[in-house]
C-alpha cells in the first residue's frame, strides 16, 4: 500500500518540473521569440499559412478574434455532426458500427468541439475508425482553440493600450504544430509500445484458455489516448475510457497519461508568468490552484484507501474501495487520478467514479464545480481570470479604492460581464438538475424523450441517484465529460439538454474574459503607484481563494446536501 | 467573407494533419511495437488463446479466478457495474459474492477473502489479482489438479508482480497458462 502513495508525488511533482519549462516554451512560441524548434516548425506553420490564405501578421481586435474563433469552431461542429449521422455506411468501418441518431450526433458532435467529450455511446459498439478519427481532430482544434483564446488574454494584459491583440488562426496554427502534435506523437509512441493498439483492424475472436467465445475489439487507440490527455479532452476510445486495459495497459503508462493531462494546465499558468514577464503573479496563482487541489485530493485518497464501510461490516479483507478500480492502479491512484480529471477539465477516467465513496464523489463534484483549479487546456486560466477581476473589484470596495488590474481601471461593464459568467455556470448546473430531479421525483412518463418513466434513467436509487444527475450537468458545464456512468444518458432528454448546457457553458466563458481582456486593453494605462492594490502578492491569493470558496460554497452546498452529503451522513 | 475561406481551407489542411499525417505516422511506428501494434497476444501450440493485458472469465475449479465483471469478460465492450457504494441491491450482491468464494474455498475464514474477488472491476476485463487474492486459490487449485500445494505457492510466487513503484499485481492469464505447464 505504501508503494502505491509514493506513487503520486513522483506524478504530481513531475508534473510541475515538466510544466515550468515548457510554459516558458509557449510564452516563447506566442511572443514571437527565437525557439529551438523553428528549424523544423517554421516552414511547415509558413506552408499551412500559404496554403489557407492566413496573413499572420494581420492583428485583429477582441471582436473579430472572437468571431473568427466562433466561426471556426461552428463549421467544425457541422462537419462532425454529419460525419457521425452517416458513419455507418462510409469508409473505415470494420466492426460494421450503426449510424449516430440524430440527438446522439448533437450530443457528440457538441461535446467534442467544446472539449468536454461527454460520451453517452461507448466507442466499441458507436463509432467507426472514421469516426474516431473524427473525434480524434476535434480533440486536436477545440484544445488549440482554449489556447489561443488564452493567449488572447494574455496579450491584452501584456499591452499599455491597445486594441490590437494578434491573429487568432496564427495562434491556432501555432498550438497545434509546436505544442500539440509534437507531444501528442511521442506520448502515442510510449502508449504503442508499451501495449496500446494502434491497428486499423476491426474486432478479434478468440476462443479463451477455458474455451470462451469472446471478441477483442481494438483500434487506432494510441495516437487517439494521447491527444484526449493532452488536450484535457478525455474522451475514451472504448467504453471505459482509461481503466480499459489496451487505454492504459500498466501503472508507467497511467502516470503518463496523468503528465500528460497536466502539462498543459500547469504550463499555461507558468506560461502567464513569463509572457507578462510578472512570475510571481504567475506563483501567486498556481499556489492558489495548488491548495485547493490539495484540499480536494487529500480527503478522496484518504476515502478511497479507507474502502466501503458498508463492505467493511460484511468482515473481508478490504484493501482500499476496489468497486470500479483496477488493479494495476489500486486506490489511491485511481483517487488522485479522479480529482485531477475533474480540476482539470479531461474527464477521462481510470475507475468508476459512480462506484467511489460518496466523499469521493463529493469532492469530484466539487471540483467541477470550482472548474478554475488549474482547469482545462487554455480555458483554465480563463475561468480563473473572471475570478481575479471580481477579488480586485470586492478588495478595492474593502479597502476604498478604485479596483485596478495590472494598471487597468476595472469599471461597472467588467464587473458585470464577470458577475454574469460566475454565476452562469451554477445556474446551468442547478436549473438541468432541478428539472431531471423533478421528472424522477415525479417518475413521469417521458414520452418522446425518454422511453417508460423518469426514474429509468437511474442506476442507483436514493441520494445517489440524485447525484448522477448532478454529476451529468455539473460535468456537462465544467465541460470535463466524466459521469456517474450508471445514468442512461444516450436518450432524446439527456442528450439534448447537456448537449444546450455544453454548448452555452464553453463558449460564453470564453466570450466573457475575452471581452473584459479586450475593453481593459483600450482602456488607459495607469502607472503603479503607493496607493496600487498588489496582486502578485500571498494576501491577494487569498482574497481570491476566499471569492472562490464563498461563490462555489454558496451556490452549490444545497445541491450537495441532497446527494452526496446525505449519502455520506446516511 | 474573407474569413469563410480562410476557415474553410484551414479546416481541409488541419484534418489532413490530424486525420492523415498524424495517425499513419503512429500507425507506421506502431509497426515495430509488440505484434505491431494490434495488440499482445498468449499463444498455446500456435494458437491464439488470448489478448496478454485482457482479463479473461475463469470459474473452472482447475483455474485460478479473476475478478467479477460487469461484461462478464466479453472484450467486444466494456463497462464497470456503477454501482454507488451504499445501493442495497449492490451490497447483498457483494454479499451473495463473499459467500460463493467461502463454499469454493471452505479453509478460509471471512477476514481473509479479498476484497479485489467480490468486486467488479471498472473496465469488466481487469487481467489482474492481488497478490493475496492468488494465495489464497492455492489450495483450492492445487487440490483440484492433485498437485502439490509447495509446488503451486511457488509458482505463484514467482508470478507476482512486485515493482519498486506502484501495485503488486498477478496476472491470472499468465499465471494459468504456467499452472497448465506444471507437472
Amino acid at each position: 500500500m505504501n508503494t502505491e502513495i509514493t506513487g503520486i508525488i513522483p506524478v504530481f511533482g513531475l508534473s510541475i518540473l515538466a510544466a515550468i519549462p515548457f510554459g516558458r516554451f509557449i510564452a516563447r512560441t506566442f511572443l514571437g521569440m527565437k525557439t529551438f524548434l523553428d528549424p523544423v516548425f517554421k516552414p511547415i506553420e509558413n506552408l499551412i499559412f500559404k496554403i489557407s490564405g492566413i496573413d499572420p501578421d494581420c492583428e485583429m481586435n477582441w471582436k473579430q478574434y472572437l468571431k473568427a474563433m466562433l466561426g471556426v469552431n461552428l463549421l467544425w461542429f457541422v462537419l462532425c455532426f454529419f460525419v457521425l449521422l452517416t458513419q455507418g455506411s462510409l469508409p473505415l468501418n470494420p466492426d460494421a458500427n450503426p449510424s449516430m441518431t440524430p440527438d446522439l450526433a448533437f450530443n457528440t458532435a457538441i461535446s467534442f468541439v467544446v472539449n468536454c467529450d461527454l460520451q453517452h455511446y461507448s466507442g466499441e459498439s458507436g463509432l467507426s475508425y472514421l469516426g474516431q478519427l473524427m473525434l480524434m481532430f476535434l480533440q486536436f482544434v477545440s484544445a488549440a482553440t482554449g489556447i489561443a483564446s488564452a493567449i488572447m488574454v494574455f496579450r491584452a494584459m501584456k499591452d499599455k493600450t491597445t486594441d490590437k491583440l494578434g491573429n487568432f488562426f496564427s495562434n491556432l496554427v501555432k498550438s497545434c504544430t509546436r505544442i500539440l502534435l509534437p507531444v501528442s506523437l511521442i506520448v502515442a509512441l510510449v502508449l504503442a509500445f508499451q501495449g496500446t493498439p494502434m491497428t486499423f483492424e476491426g474486432k478479434d475472436k478468440i476462443i479463451t484458455l477455458q474455451g470462451d467465445e469472446v471478441e477483442v475489439s481494438r483500434g487506432p487507440a494510441a495516437a487517439f489516448v494521447a491527444i484526449k490527455h493532452l488536450g484535457t479532452n478525455g474522451g475514451g476510445f472504448f467504453g471505459a475510457n482509461s481503466a480499459h486495459p489496451l487505454e492504459n495497459p500498466n501503472y508507467f503508462t497511467n502516470a503518463v497519461e496523468l503528465w500528460t493531462q497536466l502539462l498543459i494546465p500547469f504550463a499555461m499558468i507558468f506560461a502567464l508568468g513569463f509572457y507578462l514577464n510578472r512570475k510571481k503573479l504567475a506563483y501567486v496563482i498556481f499556489g492558489v490552484m495548488t491548495v485547493g487541489f490539495l484540499l480536494l485530493v487529500i480527503p478522496t485518497v484518504v476515502s478511497e484507501m479507507g474502502g466501503n464501510p458498508a463492505i467493511e461490516k460484511m468482515g473481508i479483507a478490504q484493501a482500499g474501495a476496489m468497486e470500479g478500480k483496477e488493479v494495476r492502479f489500486g486506490a489511491p491512484m485511481t483517487a488522485f487520478w479522479s480529482i485531477a480529471t475533474t480540476v482539470i477539465s479531461t474527464g477521462s477516467v481510470n475507475g468508476m467514479h459512480d462506484s467511489t465513496m460518496a466523499m469521493s464523489g463529493n469532492m469530484q463534484l466539487l471540483a467541477m464545480m470550482v472548474n478554475c483549479f488549474y482547469g482545462g487546456c487554455g480555458v483554465g486560466f480563463l475561468n480563473f481570470y473572471i475570478f481575479i477581476i471580481l477579488a480586485v473589484f470586492i478588495s478595492g470596495l474593502m479597502v476604498g479604492r478604485t479596483p485596478e488590474f495590472l494598471g487597468k481601471k476595472i469599471e461597472a461593464r467588467e464587473v458585470k460581464i464577470a458577475a454574469f459568467i460566475a454565476i452562469l455556470h451554477p445556474l446551468l448546473i442547478l436549473s438541468g438538475t432541478a428539472l431531471a430531479a423533478y421528472c424522477a421525483a415525479g417518475d413521469y412518463e417521458m414520452g418522446w424523450w425518454f422511453s417508460g418513466k423518469a426514474t429509468g434513467w437511474l442506476n442507483n436509487p436514493g441520494s445517489h441517484g440524485f447525484s448522477e444527475m448532478l454529476y451529468e450537468y455539473t460535468s456537462s458545464a465544467a465541460n470535463n465529460g466524466s459521469g456517474f456512468e450508471g445514468l442512461g444518458d444516450n436518450n432524446p432528454f439527456w442528450n439534448i439538454t447537456t448537449g444546450v448546457v455544453l454548448l452555452l457553458a464553453r463558449f460564453i466563458p470564453i466570450i466573457g474574459p475575452m471581452a473584459i481582456a479586450g475593453l481593459l486593453a483600450s482602456k488607459k494605462f495607469i502607472p503603479e503607484s503607493a496607493g496600487t492594490l498588489k496582486t502578485d502578492t500571498t494576501i491577494f491569493g487569498v482574497m481570491t481563494f476566499a471569492v472562490i470558496a464563498i461563490i462555489a460554497a454558496l451556490s452549490f452546498f444545497p445541491a450537495l446536501a441532497l446527494g452526496p452529503l446525505a449519502e455520506y451522513f446516511g | 467573407m474573407k474569413n469563410l475561406f480562410i476557415q474553410f481551407r484551414l479546416t481541409i489542411i488541419l484534418l489532413v494533419l490530424f486525420c492523415g499525417i498524424y495517425p499513419l505516422a503512429v500507425y507506421a511506428i506502431a509497426q515495430f511495437a509488440p505484434n505491431h501494434g494490434k495488440g499482445e497476444t498468449v499463444s498455446v501450440d500456435g494458437k491464439v488463446v488470448g489478448y496478454r493485458r485482457i482479463g479473461q472469465r475463469f470459474n473452472a475449479f482447475n483455474y485460478f479466478w479473476g475478478r467479477p465483471s460487469a461484461v462478464d469478460y466479453n472484450a467486444a465492450g466494456s463497462a464497470g457495474s456503477n454501482k454507488g457504494p451504499s445501493n442495497v441491491e449492490y451490497l447483498q450482491q457483494v454479499q451473495k459474492r463473499i459467500d460463493t468464494f467461502l463454499i469454493a474455498h471452505p479453509y478460509l475464514k471471512k477476514s481473509q477473502v479479498p476484497s479485489d474477488m467480490v468486486t467488479a472491476s471498472g473496465s469488466g476485463l481487469d487481467p489482474d489479482i492481488s497478490a493475496e487474492a492468488a494465495l489464497v486459490q492455492v489450495k483450492r487449485v492445487a487440490g483440484a489438479r492433485k498437485l502439490d500445494e509447495s509446488k503451486v505457492r511457488q509458482l505463484v510466487e514467482s508470478k507476482i508482480y512486485r515493482p519498486v513503484i506502484g501495485t503488486v499485481t498477478v496476472n491470472v492469464l499468465e499465471l494459468n497458462l504456467a499452472l497448465d505447464e506444471l507437472k
